[in-house]
């Protein structure tokens, strides 16, 4: 059950994955945002496998929802049609992908080479409660810087957006 | 034959690459973007992966950060978009060759 189970969220994920950068059928940013909803939502599944149920939610909640409605918002802000009438570089997009298929290579050999000494019998449940108390424990302090960082990147964002940019 | 640690680690390497192949070949800085939001995602399916079959929850704490900071990125990323979008009115990288705005 969960070899099907993880198989199929594997294949979903880098399928959508595939359709976020590369969609036969429209090249505009809006099918591009929605697969990566798609992409966001399996890969979530995929944590739920590895029973982490908290990250889960987060990933659904904040990637799927606020994230992409950021996006989705920015795309509509901006008028992309010209994107659709621009023909890609076919020697480029083959230099690149070779470059990241060499990268892909590089990732699997090591992969194969590496001791990777996991524990056999895994179980870990990453749920709100057991989370939240190392949360607030012994990362307290990250916790709060990257509050801080939040609060940075909300007044750079005002300033940024703000109509006569100096 | 049990899904293991390198299950999760061959998908991890395979989406990572799939956001690498979209920042190299597309050309729509939107797209750029998105392609970035896959690549954090690629490394936060490896944390989470090490965290289960390693029995430590630190790894899941730092993935917390990690979607914490991505949204905070997201954010200063689009209005910076947005702002050069104002000034030249593209999204395209090739349109985007000088410093200066």
């Amino acid at each position: 059950m969960e070899q099907v189970l993880f198989y199929t969220l594997a294949f979903l994920t880098l399928i959508f994955g595939f359709l976020v950068i590369a969609n036969p059928f429209s090249r505009s940013p809006v099918t591009s945002a929605m697969f990566l909803v798609l992409a966001i939502i399996s890969l979530a599944g995929l944590f739920v496998l590895l029973h982490a149920y908290f990250l889960a939610a987060v990933q659904v909640l904040v990637y799927a929802g606020a994230v992409m409605v950021l996006f989705l918002f920015v795309i509509m802000l901006l008028d992309l049609r010209a994107e659709e009438r621009r023909r890609i570089k076919i020697l480029a997009a083959i230099g690149g992908i070779s470059a990241a298929g060499a990268i892909l290579l590089i990732f699997l050999h090591n992969l194969m080479a590496a001791p990777l000494g996991a524990a056999d019998s895994p179980g870990l449940e990453g749920g709100t409660l057991a989370l939240g108390k190392l949360l607030f424990t012994q990362y307290v302090l990250p916790f709060e810087i990257v509050s801080i960082l939040l609060l940075v990147a909300m007044v750079g964002v005002v300033l940024l957006s703000k109509k006569d940019l100096k | 034959m049990t899904i293991g640690l390198e299950h999760y680690l061959v998908v991890s390497a395979m989406l990572f690459v799939l956001g690498v192949a979209g920042v190299i070949v597309r050309r729509n800085l939107l797209v750029i973007y998105m392609s970035l939001e896959l690549m954090l995602n690629a490394a936060n399916l490896a944390l989470v992966a090490f965290s289960r079959f390693n029995n430590n929850l630190d790894g899941q704490v730092f993935v917390f950060f990690v979607i914490t900071v991505a949204a905070a990125e997201v954010a200063v990323g689009l209005a910076l978009i947005v702002a050069v979008y104002r000034r030249r009115h593209t999204a395209h990288v090739e349109d985007l060759r000088t410093l200066k705005l």
